[in-house]
């Protein structure tokens, strides 16, 4: 998946660029294309979030998964496109459809099966499942369960970043129906007062649960929920991962330049029910029939690279073989892992004093 | 007649002041409105102005003057055609009446051997006080939180009005001139967002301090106290944890109706994956803050607004440092065990002399940390004593004194030669009026009689 990459990164505490206006932060895109080495990654990434999702879906089915799972397939090219522009020091958070964003993360799909299942070998021990996952390894702070307080915490990362001087930048991701917490604005104000490094990633797939956004919010342009504390915001195609990846480049250019936070608004769509047990009755099968038949950030980009005769179907079929091959190796893995030993019920409540 | 003007009550639990400046001279003239004085109470500085027209006869209390009661005259202003010659200086008039501590519930003296002096038990976990100042339990704090900022550059401080202000009631004195505003940071009014923030910056390695004004603003933060800073070691298989600080005043202060005056300890108590210490003493305040801040757990710290004018004898080392979940022995006793925390420990501990006056030997217990808490000291001294009462300002039900009771059935239960008394607060909203707050609050009396009655000696 999209490594980390190593380059140092910029101090953030540029104060020439302090003053800069939220408008003035507004548009001349000097966004890169992604490259075609890119574009494929970008493919590959997607497609396995895909396919572990697929997988997941099936072994919930099966029993092998138990309580909520929140399912990603559908949005691949949010997290997809903004992890590609995540250096070292850079951390992520998000709530707890967040399957994707481990993998896109470069964590290992057998652990976070093995999670999935609750199993010993999981991330989390077996102890956390879907929703509580974490890798300080790969930067990933969850995983978190209630709605809208990861924005906050996410918000407390961009402070440390800013505190411990390491040119870092939080990703705070979050759903449409995260928007309507009072919390949230709570995180804004302070993030924009402190000019904190936290890039806010709204993925509005339309729907809170089973409540469109149009039921839930008084006004649903959700990139202009900053404006009143100065936060610059930006609405992306969240179902074209070139266009996330290029929003990504500028946001984080604005943000680690030290001009506090932003806000990325990314149109995104969920192909399945809220979690495993929503019928998803809220909705139209000509909606859902759409947005998959038109909009689907894996067969457009597919579409695309064929037609650039980046690859043929047979160098697909290889990619997809090789990326069914791992889900199944994550599942069998996440299976036969052995449960955790009774014994872990009461480790990990406290550390130790040293 | 000349019009006194009486030293104000300038705080919920002000009891008396400095006078630190007139700003009149006898023989001015003043009008409604103008400053006349500084007064210097245990928050802050505050301006008092005339209430009245007309010349300022006597000034009755001397520039400088500390420990000023609340209501006594401070001054004199005259009507007009008045003279200061012609008034009759009422230098010595009786302060309005405090409340004394009650005297009704003396009993008669007993002929029954008066118990040993009173001494405290000292755990061997217990570190010794070595050279210590007299310090108020607002300074201790501070201090604590001084030393380890010094110590550390990870561990900053941030909350309402904690820098600029210098505290809301003026622990973190000073702070902000030593440490900048990088490690002292004011935040908005927002306490489930400032406290998500710092169980993230606790994420990100640092060591946050977070006050909450008074933990009844807390409730708004409670989620990512509990469900973000407790559950997420566990919810991580131990990859994750912070080390956190949460502290503020908690309980009652004084007349500041329901939404002010809660205790917490039940509340917090409850809740796996965080610690949770209630001091009482000046040398609790700054061992277990220390503690609190050293520990890579989330710690709450539950303080209280009362104690925090207090002085006791207070370590000056900067290693002094209690250990989380030892109790300790405030007074030693055979007849009954006490147990309290926080505020109710000097409640508890006033009872005992009383109850030594009717030879009754009490053990006081000041229980210092509630999660974990100290069962085998609480066993041990039922072992020895055959009967408790436990003290709390909280509410009865689920109480601390719930789980203390329990505690002891389960461990205890053939040592008991009565049942376990509870004295709590009332099982109501905190009232407004004076009286009713008074009834609603466990009082000395209400120990004194549980632990007759568990002494059969009603």
């Amino acid at each position: 998946m999209a490594a980390r990459k190593s380059a140092t990164a910029k101090s953030s505490t540029s104060k020439a660029k302090t003053k800069k206006s939220a408008k003035s932060a507004k548009r001349s895109s000097t966004a890169k294309e992604p490259t075609v080495d890119q574009q494929v990654q970008f493919y590959k990434d997607m497609l396995l979030i895909r396919r572990f999702e697929e997988r997941a879906g099936q072994l919930y089915g099966m029993g092998l998964i138990g309580g909520f799972c929140h399912l990603y397939i559908g949005q691949e090219a949010v997290v997809v496109g903004l992890q590609a522009n995540v250096l070292v020091a850079d951390t992520l958070i998000t709530t707890y459809r967040d399957h994707g964003h481990m993998l896109a993360a470069g964590m290992d799909p057998k652990g976070v099966m093995a999670e999935l299942t609750g199993r010993i070998d999981g991330y989390s021990r077996g102890k956390g499942g879907s929703m509580h996952m974490f890798s300080r390894e790969k930067g990933f702070f969850g995983g978190h369960g209630i709605v809208g307080a990861s924005v906050p915490i996410g918000t407390g990362l961009g402070f440390a970043h800013k505190y411990n001087e390491d040119g870092g930048v939080n990703f705070c991701y979050f759903g449409d129906g995260a928007t309507n917490q009072g919390q949230v604005y709570e995180a804004f104000n302070m993030a924009a007062l402190w000019k904190l490094p936290v890039i806010y990633v709204i993925e509005n797939n339309k729907y809170g649960m089973g409540t469109s956004i149009e039921r839930a919010s008084a006004s649903t342009d959700l990139h202009r929920r900053g404006e009143a504390y100065g936060i610059p915001g930006r609405v992306v195609d969240g179902m074209d991962v070139a266009a996330v990846y290029k929003a990504g480049q500028e946001a984080v250019e604005y943000v680690r330049s030290g001009n506090g936070p932003i806000i990325l608004e990314m149109k995104t769509y969920r192909y399945r029910g809220h979690s495993m047990s929503d019928p998803a009755k809220y909705r139209s099968k000509e909606e859902l029939a759409k947005m998959r038949g038109e909009h689907d950030p894996i067969d457009r980009l597919r579409l695309k690279l064929v037609a650039e005769n980046v690859l043929d179907e047979d160098g697909f079929k290889e990619m997809d073989k090789a990326i069914k091959a791992r889900v199944t190796e994550s599942a069998e893995f996440a299976q036969s892992s052995p449960e955790p030993d009774p014994s872990e019920l009461f480790t990990d409540v406290l550390r130790d004093v040293a | 007649m000349a019009t006194e003007i009486l030293m104000p009550a300038l705080s919920p639990t002000m009891t008396e002041g400095t006078l630190a400046k007139w700003l009149v001279k006898e023989g001015d003239t003043v009008s409604s409105g103008d400053l006349i004085a500084e007064i210097e109470t245990d928050k802050a500085t505050m301006e008092l102005e005339a209430v009245d027209d007309g010349t300022i006869g006597k000034l009755l209390v001397a520039e400088g003057s500390e420990g000023v009661d609340v209501h006594v005259p401070i001054a004199l202003i005259l009507d007009e055609g008045e003279s200061a010659d012609d008034i009759e200086v009422p230098a010595t008039k009786a302060p309005v009446p405090k409340e004394e501590p009650e005297t009704e519930s003396v009993d008669e003296p007993t002929d029954a051997p008066r118990p040993a002096a009173p001494k405290p038990v000292l755990d061997a976990d217990e570190p010794e006080l070595g050279e210590t100042a007299e310090l108020t339990v607002r300074e201790a704090l501070r201090d604590a939180m001084a030393e380890e900022m010094r110590e550390d550059d990870t561990v900053f401080l941030m909350g309402e009005e904690v820098a600029e202000y210098q505290g809301a009631y003026k622990v973190s004195q000073g702070l902000l001139e030593e440490f900048s505003g990088k490690r002292v940071i004011d935040t908005p009014i927002t306490e489930q967002g400032f406290a998500g923030l710092g169980v993230g910056a606790a994420f990100g390695n640092l060591k946050p301090i977070i006050e909450f004004m008074t933990f009844n603003f807390a409730m708004q933060a409670i989620d990512q106290i509990i469900n973000s800073a407790a559950k997420t070691l566990y919810m991580s298989g131990g990859q994750m944890g912070c080390s956190i600080v949460f502290r503020g005043p908690n309980g009652a202060a004084s007349r500041v109706g329901a939404q002010h005056s809660q205790c917490f300890g039940a509340w917090y108590a409850h809740i796996p994956g965080h610690k949770l210490v209630a001091p009482w003493s000046g040398a609790d305040a700054k061992g277990l803050l220390k503690a609190a801040i050293r520990d890579p757990n989330p710690v709450i710290v539950l303080e209280n607004e009362l104690l925090y004018g207090s002085k006791f004898d207070v370590p000056v080392s900067d290693d002094y440092v209690l250990p989380i979940g030892k109790a300790k022995i405030e007074r030693e006793g055979s007849d009954v065990t006490i147990t309290a925390f926080t505020i109710m420990v000097g409640k508890a501990l006033e009872a005992a002399e009383r109850l030594a006056e009717n030879g009754i030997s009490a053990e006081v217990i000041n229980l210092r940390s509630l999660r974990p808490l100290d069962t085998e000291t609480i066993i041990k001294s039922v072992q020895k004593t055959n009967r408790c009462v436990s003290c709390e300002e909280g509410f009865p039900f689920s109480g601390i004194g719930s789980e203390i009771s329990a505690q002891i059935m389960e461990n205890a239960f053939d040592w008991l030669d009565a049942p376990v008394a509870r004295v709590t607060g009332v099982d109501v909203p905190m009232p407004y009026a004076a009286n009713l707050e008074k009834l609603a609050l466990p009082q000395v009396e209400h120990i004194v009689e549980a632990a007759k009655a568990a002494c059969y000696r009603a």
